[in-house]
């Protein structure tokens, strides 16, 4: 399974995220391969992932895909992003 | 793991900022004073938020102001600055901001372990309050790392 972080640069706070997912997908018991990529490659960063985490902001500019987009609201809260990764995936 | 480098210079507590784009000068100033970025630096942070929204502010009360590597930055680098009063950066969820972290980083390569770092300070949700009402930079930089 591969699971991308979006952010503008790339760096920071979706680094922030791909770290934080890792630990909640071994919390879970998961397996995959957590990239972070800024928006602007968005479509070859994310063209075969399942799920990509992001904030509201990039909704509109990653567009159309076939992954699902999770919106995180608050990086540092494991609780969310446990909730919303065993959504997307259960 | 270790942090990007925070130094006292590094550190503003309670400033005052009408805005988001001052807090975030201020963030870009604390760079600038401890040798990570030049001062052009503090305009490409805010014209990232300029293209893209303030989607920096990652948690409440809490932005990661940052750009991507490039000229202007000289090493890795990190600044905290505290606001007397709280700014709107227009986040849907986690406005009014009241620490902003100022984030320079020399290349994308290697970076990951230095902010994976931010990870294990601030998912503990008592840090951000912590921060916030912290009357010296010495007080910052324990909390920053971890030791109380």
């Amino acid at each position: 399974m591969k699971i991308v972080a979006i952010c503008g640069a790339g760096i920071g706070s979706s680094s922030i995220l791909k770290v934080n997912a890792e630990r909640v997908l071994a919390n879970l018991g998961l397996e995959a391969d957590v990239t972070a990529a800024d928006i602007s490659s968005v479509r070859t960063a994310a063209a075969d992932a399942q799920v990509i985490l992001t904030s509201s902001e990039f909704v509109d500019a990653i567009g159309k895909t076939f992954a699902d987009v999770i919106v995180i609201e608050n990086y540092f809260d494991l609780q969310e992003l446990t909730e919303k990764l065993e959504k997307s995936l259960g | 793991m270790s942090l990007p480098p925070l130094p006292e210079e590094a550190i503003t507590i309670g400033a005052d900022a009408r805005t988001w784009r001052e807090a975030v000068r201020l963030a870009g100033a604390g760079l600038e004073a401890s040798g990570a970025a030049r001062s052009a630096y503090s305009e490409e942070m805010i014209r990232m938020i300029e293209e893209h929204g303030p989607y920096v502010v990652i948690a409440p009360g809490l932005a990661l102001a940052h750009a991507r590597p490039g000229p202007d930055v000289i090493k890795d680098g990190l600044a905290v600055v505290t606001l007397s009063t709280p700014v709107a950066f227009g986040h849907p969820h986690n406005d009014p901001v009241s620490v902003v972290l100022g984030l320079a980083i020399l290349s994308i390569e290697g970076h990951l372990a230095s902010v994976a770092e931010l990870a294990n300070v601030f998912n503990d949700a008592t840090a951000i309050p912590a921060i916030a009402a912290a009357k010296d930079a010495a007080t910052i930089i324990a909390i920053m790392k971890r030791e109380q």
